[in-house]
Order: C-alpha cells, then structure tokens, then sequence
C-alpha cells in the first residue's frame, strides 16, 4: 500500500503510522461538529432565499413574519453595512468587499436561485420556517444567463451595470459580463509553432462541481449587550471568520473570539462566510444565542461550488516528442460575482512541463450561478483536464508510451514557468518514474479494460502561522496552534513536534486554539498546514528547547551555550563543560520553579518556499457499450510529498482526492434547467462516488524533501484531484475509441456518443 | 400540536422522551436528548451520516419518525464502546486512519457493526456494496473498507 521511499527511516516518529490524537473523540461521536453545539435559550436562524436566477427586488415586506409568535428578529441587507469595492484575499481566492455582503444578503438584485434576501431568528426551528415564508417579496423578474459561452455574448443579460473588463487595453466603454482577462506567457509562441511537426488543437468543457463535504455549513453566534461576540463555526479558518464578521458588520477584531468546531469536510469550500454574519446580527438584534445550520439544498444552492469552464488547448510537437509549443485559452464561471480561480487555471496549466514557447488567456464569467469558492487546487483540474487530454491525443498521434512523452518534456530543477517563478528542487521525474516502475503500469489492463493515464501539479502554499508549545510540570507538552484540523493535522503536527523535541509522540498532546488563544493563522488550505504551521509549530519547540537549555545551565552552573539538547535531554556540550548527568525534559518541568518559571515557547512566521507538488494517475477501466456505465478496474495514484509526515494521511488524501477527481470526471456537475434553477440540489441526484462505485486506489508515495521546510514537508491535500479528470478521460477515449471533450462522462452523455458513433462505424 | 410520549431503549438505557409527531427521530436523538453523535448530512437518506438501528435494523434516523421509536430498541455510535473499551471496529478505524474529517465516522460504524452481524465472512465487494448508503468525501473509501476487511477477519479469529 506504502511504498514511502524512506526519507522517513532517519526519523524516530516522522513516518510512522500513529494514531491521531482525536481519534477516540471521533469514533465515539464525542467530536464537537459545526452543528452540534447548543446554548440555554438559543434561537435558530433561517434564511429566505431567491425562487428566481436574476430578477430586481422592488421591495421586501417583514411585518407578517415579525409579528409571528416566537419569532424575535428579522434582517434584510439594510442590516448590514454597505462596502467598499475593495478586494480582499479569502483562502486561495479573493473576495470583494461589496460583493461579498451582497452575497450574503441580496441588495439591489437577486443573481441567483437560493440567493438570500432576509433572515428571522426565532424561538424554534418550525417557527423561523413559517416565518420565512411570511416575509413577501416583490420581484421583477429579469432574463438570466446560466452558461459561460452565453454569457460572454454581447447580447446577454448583464449581471453588473458597472461590471467592465479588467485587464483589457483599451479598457471597453461597456460593462459586460466578462470580469476580467488574464494572459501570460513565454517564450516567442508565433516561432514555436514553426518548429512543430504535429500540432493537436480541441476544446473541452467541464461543468460546475460541487465540495460535497457531508456537514453542511453551521454556526452559532452569541452577541453580549456590551459589544463582545462569541462565534462558533464549522470553518477552515476562524481568523477568517473572525476579520470577515468585523469588516462586514463593523465590529472591533478583538470584541469577537471564533472557536471552531470539528469540521467535517470542507476542500476548500469553507473558506468564506455565509451564515456567519447574519447570525450576528440577528443575534445583536435579539439580544440571544441564535444557531443557523444550512440544510443540504441550501448547501447546493446557495454555498461556493467550482466553476465549470471552457478550455481550448492546442500543442505543437515535434516528431520524437519534444514539446515546442503550447497555448491554451480558458474561460471560467465565477457565479453570480467576480472572482473564479482563474489564476491558478492558467498558471498550472503548462507547469508540468519545459516548454520553450508558451502562451495562455484566460477570462472570468459572471451568470446567474451561486458564486463560486475554492475546490482543492482550485482551477488546475479544469485546465489539466484540456492539457493532460490533448497530451494524451498527442502521445497517441506520435504512437509514444504517454509517460515517456510526459517524460521528455518532464519540469524539473531550473525548469522556468510561464507564469514567472523557476522551479527548486522538485519531484515530477521521480513521479512519473514511480508509475512507470509501478506493478500496476507494468501489467497490461485486463482483457476489455483501457487505460489512461494523466499529471497534475500544484503549487502549495505557506503563509502567516503562530505556534505555542508549553511544557507541563510532568513533562507533558501541550503544541498550540490555530488551523482547524480537516484531515489528521493534529497527527502530523505533534509528529513533528516529538520528533524535535526527542520525547514519545504520546507525551505531546496537540490543541486547537480559538482566535482570542493564539495568534493569527491564515487558512486550512492551500495544503498548508503540514508545511507553514508544522513549521511554526517546529519553530516554538526550538524557542522551548532554547529556554530548557538555559534552566539546564543554571542548574549545573554553567553558560547556556554549553549546553545541547539531544533525545529529548539537556547534556553538557563537550567534555570540557563539566561531567553532569543529563537532565531530561520531565527533570527539567520537575524544577522549572526553581530555574525561572514556567517553560514554554513561541512562533510566529510567513512560511515561505512552499514546495509545489506534481501527482500521476493511472486507471484501468471498462465502458459498458449498452449502458454508457464506466466500470473502474484499478486505479494508481502516485505523488511526490516531500516528506510523508504521516504516511496514513498522506495515502488517505491522495486516495480521497483521486476519488473527488474520479466524481468530477463520471458524474458530478450542477444541472440547471430553462428557469435557470438547479434541478439536481441533493446527494441523489448529485451523484457522488460511493464505495460500491470504486476499487481499492492505489497511493505510491514519492518522497523528495522540500529543501525549504526543515522536515522536507511540501503539503498534499490538493495535487491528487488534478489528474484524474483527463486520466478517467483517457482511459475512456482508449476504451470506445471516441475522443469526449466535455465532462462528466456520465452513463447518458457516454451512450449518446457510443450510439452516435456506431452507425458510422458499422458503415466503415 | 400535542406532544407524544415515547418509550425506547437507547444503547441499552430506557429512555422516555416526549416528540412533535412530525419530528424525525435523529432530530430527538440530536436535540432532545443530546446524543450529537449521529449527524445530520443530508436528512433525505441520501448520505448514510444518521445511520441507528432500530431493533438490530440500520435505518437512516432522518427518515424515521421519531413515534415510531415507541417500545423499540436503538443502537446509535454513543453505545458502540463498552465502557473504557473501543469496540473493534473503532479501534481499527483508528489505527487504519479510515477516517479524515470524521463526518462519516459514526454513520461507517453503525453500518459496518450492521453489515458484521448479518455477514461475518465478506468480500471486498460485499463490504463496498454492504457500505454503499454511506458517503464519505474525504477518505476515498480505501481505509474504511480495508478496516471493515480486518475487523471482520480478527472477529472471525477470535470466535474460532
Ligand atoms: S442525514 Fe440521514 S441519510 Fe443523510
Ligand atoms: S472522513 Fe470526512 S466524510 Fe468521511
């Protein structure tokens, strides 16, 4: 299962497959999540929410609802502050303070169905729901735009009158629904094509796919009458939570303290605010508690998913696989505002491999979909599946095994990007060899069953952390950190921490501060947390180590710098220090009274030199001619990590990240019908991968250290859902002989195709 | 409306509770008595999050109601340790890292102790299939099912 190529063996506990600390806590159902923490006397909130994609509000009647027995408060938008048009970052996307608050609460305009436009708290759950629907809204409705292609036509409904292009020259006198545009490039394009022997141009689409975390969004928000909030949110980042609700409601940073609950899922889709605020302010304005918990329509409707997009990519080659030229042009949905991850789309999109001549547009589309959040390497699976499929059309042209073609035109150490940063030491060479070498590249598929195979990359991330390590009087230490643990973070965390220290994994005990306990940390995300806040963590342990052995040297009377710490123990440096007997950490806690007072240590950083991450797939599969129903066989997902701090958890978001990319590419995308209403808001109809659907997922794990990270740690969490669109995608051009351009390949679309195709080819 | 007074046996405590007629069952279980285990992911049946079992029957708690709970007997994740001891399963999900976030968790154990005790002996698919009203979005399925694998092969072991 773990083929860790043992940078780990030179580690005591770095590598090793440990239980996670709050492993007992989730398996008894002890695990505090978003909606389960109540408070005496609690009100619930609930949300009315748009029945229309675009329509004008002309005016929005509270009196009935507010005159319901039970009900103690009511907002609309006039609530909130307005805000300025100001950008600020959000996880790995941006946000805009103006739209963002129109986005929790509709102003002038509804943009999409589930868009919400008031919000009641009141005494139970029924009673805010027959409240809702006493709150009448007068509505004009307007024409709405739900595709990308539509919506970049002159003659389509625009969303902003004051939306006008970014990044044009000169700039367009009109707005439209086209946000912005992007280009980057390198190399001379024009010259590149004239050395290609085979060019490959297609275009592809992909539909918008939601984060399907099982626990909807949640939260529970305690106003006091002298200003102070107390906030409880299911949130990959309470400091998030925390700066978004004072900017929006005008409230000092300090006067709210956000505590996180367990998070139960979120890959990137609980990095925004949606309840958050409204809970506030209705808890302001009733003077109680109010809980808000989304239902799952609400999640579909009316929470981030990714964008869906075009992508038209077109390769020049020459004959012996040398990749000479490379253009791609893409154009992303951003839902109802501004702001899809179109930067990482065209930056990823070419980062696999040194291609001389590069040049890449990219455009971000407002419609009448909920706006779009982050997705796990957001933008990337949508451009690699354009690439990673013309690639494979390209291996097939020139008859090429499709790694030794991605092999040839490999990134690697000194390789420059389109987008700008030349790459240290990375690790894609080694993973596409893995494959290579891997039993299941070297078994031919089983008779019936094709195989593709597909790259992706992406970039990771550090950023702000802050780490407080505390040693207790026994010897224990407890390891403060402030990102909320989504997939075992803790586990690697107080990895990390023994194996510094030199004490037993067990004797660390791993917390999760609210905002008010720790200094700031930036997002759970962007596969962050293991790099930038297992450094920060690394960093406060040698601040610690640095205090015990100054206590060590006041004991023996001798100068600190005498004095070294090794297995967990102060000793002398040399023999010329003096003879002492080591003083162990508990020894040192026993007398920490005497030496100076409590031991403990800090840290605070921007983690820079985040290494990028390259992943490989390969899946053997079966389309069944009749049904349009693809079979999976096997599936092998290999990636390099760096360090794997926890192999267990690196396999395991390797494996659930693969199987995310697997739904994307067979099932999953948001089905709107002609009202411009999603007709699929639920997990029966939004079909995600169950276990019946797959195999056992194969995770070879590639370890070259990040030379920036003490422990060679890159982060995982994001590369295993860029391939597996495009290597699904391939292995099923392979099988049917029918090249599929759009996504999912869901059993109707793939019938359609086979059909089609099959009276040409019985007249062949 | 009324309320309805309802008496059960809740992991093996008699529990009365009095319920809206209308109110799903993992609503009380959630609400009214605190037991917070059982998650709510869908509430349509969907996602497997709620999974009990009523009369030694895995249900989706938010499909049942909770008045028909009367004079039945309920089995939620809170009862699935003895004491200080992790059942097996537990301890294996723990020790397999088949658990990410930890949504899924109680839903996978209720289902998999359900699937053991009707089939101790299955297959790999028999366990996808027997675990297919689950969802888990995080773990991809793989450590959940080699946990069960396990669970159900050292259970066999020590039964022998
Ligand atoms: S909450 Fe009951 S099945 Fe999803
Ligand atoms: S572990 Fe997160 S949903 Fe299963």
């Amino acid at each position: 299962m773990s083929t860790g190529q043992g940078n780990s063996g030179k580690y005591k506990w770095i590598g090793t497959r440990v239980d996670r600390p709050d492993g007992a806590d989730k398996v008894t159902g002890r695990a505090r999540f978003g909606a389960d923490f109540n408070m005496p006397g609690q009100l619930i909130g609930r949300v009315l929410r748009s029945p229309h994609a675009h329509a004008l509000i002309k005016s929005i009647d509270t009196s009935a609802a507010e005159k319901l027995a039970g009900v103690k408060a009511v907002i609309t938008a006039q609530d909130l502050p307005e805000q300025p048009n100001v950008i600020v970052p959000a996880g790995e996307m941006q946000v805009n303070l103006r739209d963002i608050t129109r986005n929790i609460l509709a102003r002038e305009k509804v943009l999409f169905e589930g868009h919400p436009i008031a919000a009641v708290a009141a005494t139970s759950d029924a009673i805010a729901r027959q409240a809702v629907e006493l709150i009448k809204v007068e509505y004009e409705v307007l024409p709405h735009v739900i595709d990308v292609a539509e919506a970049m036509k002159p003659d389509a409904p625009v969303l902003h009158d004051h939306l006008i292009t970014e990044g044009v020259k000169p700039p367009p006198t009109k707005a439209s629904n086209i946000a912005k545009r992007m280009d980057n490039a390198k190399g001379d394009i024009e010259a590149g094509w004239k050395q290609a022997e085979v060019t490959i141009e297609r275009e592809y689409t992909t539909q918008a796919v939601h984060q399907g975390y099982i626990e909807p969004h949640a939260c529970l928000a305690s106003a006091a009458e002298d200003g102070q909030v107390q906030l409880w949110s299911t949130t990959q980042g309470h400091f998030q939570v925390r700066g978004f609700v004072s900017r929006l409601l005008g409230i000092e940073t300090s006067q709210i303290r956000v505590t996180p609950s367990e998070i139960g899922g979120g890959f990137g889709g609980k990095t925004v605010v949606y309840l958050e605020p409204i809970a506030v302010r209705l808890s302001q304005k009733s003077g109680k508690p109010v809980k808000m918990v989304m239902t799952r329509e609400e999640v579909f409707r009316a929470s981030g998913p990714a964008p869906g997009g075009t992508v038209r990519v077109k390769l020049g080659a020459r004959k012996d696989g040398t990749i000479v030229a490379a253009e791609c042009e893409i154009a992303l949905q951003a839902g109802a505002f501004p702001g899809s991850p179109l930067g990482p789309a065209c930056w990823t999109s070419f980062a696999c491999y040194d291609i001389p001549n590069i040049k890449v547009v990219g455009f971000d589309v407002v419609s009448n979909r909920p706006k779009v959040a982050a997705y796990r390497a957001p933008g990337a699976p949508i451009s690699a599946w354009g690439v990673e499929s013309t690639l494979d059309i390209l291996a097939q042209e020139l008859g090429m095994d499709p790694i030794e073609l991605r092999l040839k035109n490999a990134a690697k150490k000194g390789t420059k990007t389109s987008y700008g940063p030349t790459f240290d030491t990375i690790g894609f060479v080694e993973t596409l060899e893995a494959i290579k070498n891997s039993a299941h590249y070297k078994t031919p598929p089983k008779p019936g069953y094709a195989r593709g195979v597909a790259a992706g990359f992406w970039f990771n991330v550090g950023a702000d952390s802050s780490a407080a390590a505390h040693v207790a009087e026994d010897g224990t230490v407890t390891v403060i950190s402030g990102n909320p643990d989504i997939g075992g973070s803790r586990a690697s965390l107080a990895l990390m921490a023994a194996e510094e220290l030199g004490v037993d994994y067990e004797k660390v005990r791993p917390v999760i501060a609210d905002t008010s306990s720790i200094g700031f940390n930036f997002v759970t995300g962007g596969s962050r947390v293991t790099f930038a806040t297992g450094l920060a963590v690394v960093n406060s342990v040698r601040d610690m180590i640095r205090e015990l052995k100054v206590r060590a040297a006041k004991t023996w009377g001798v100068d600190p710098d005498a004095v070294v710490w090794e297995d967990g123990m102060a000793k002398p440096a040399g023999s010329n220090v003096g003879e002492f007997e080591p003083l162990s950490l508990a020894q040192l806690a026993a007398t920490a009274g005497k030496t100076g007072g409590p031991i403990n240590g800090h840290a605070q950083l921007n983690a820079q030199g985040a290494g990028p991450g390259f992943g490989v797939h390969v899946v053997d599969l079966k389309v069944d001619r009749d049904t349009g129903c693809v079979h999976i066989d096997r599936y092998t997902a290999a990636q390099d990590v760096g360090t794997a701090i926890h192999p267990s958890y690196v396999e395991g978001q390797i494996q659930g990240g693969a199987v995310q990319g697997i739904g994307w590419a067979l099932n999953e995308e948001y089905i709107y019908n002609a009202k411009g209403r999603l007709d699929n808001a639920g997990f029966l109809d939004y079909r995600m991968p169950v276990a019946s659907d797959l195999p056992m997922i194969d995770a070879l794990v590639v370890e070259v250290p990040n030379p920036h990270h003490p422990y060679g740690v890159r982060g995982v969490g994001e590369v295993p859902i860029v391939p597996p669109l495009a290597a699904v995608g391939n292995a099923v051009a392979r099988s049917i002989n029918i090249r599929m351009t759009d996504l999912p390949l869901s059993p109707p679309r793939l019938s359609a195709a086979i059909d089609a195709a099959t009276p040409k080819m019985a007249a062949e | 409306m009324a309320k309805m007074h309802i008496s059960t046996t809740i992991n093996g405590e008699p529990t009365e509770f009095l319920c809206d007629p209308s109110q799903s069952l993992l609503d009380v279980l959630r609400d009214n008595l605190g037991l917070t285990g059982s998650k709510e992911g869908c509430g349509s049946g969907d996602c497997g999050a709620c999974s009990i079992t009523l009369d030694d029957r895995l249900v989706c708690s938010c499909l049942v109601l909770a008045p028909e709970a009367e004079g039945k007997k309920i089995e939620t994740v809170e009862g699935i340790a003895q004491g200080d001891q992790l059942h097996p399963l537990q301890k294996k999900f723990v020790e397999f890292a088949a658990l990410q976030c930890g949504i899924c968790t109680p839903g996978f154990l209720i289902a998999s102790k359900a699937l053991l005790a009707k089939n101790p002996n299955p297959t790999e698919t028999e366990v996808r299939f027997g675990l297919a009203g689950n969802l888990c979005r995080c773990t991809g399925y793989d450590k959940i099912i080699r946990a069960v694998m396990e669970v159900a092969a050292e259970m066999r072991g020590a039964a022998r």
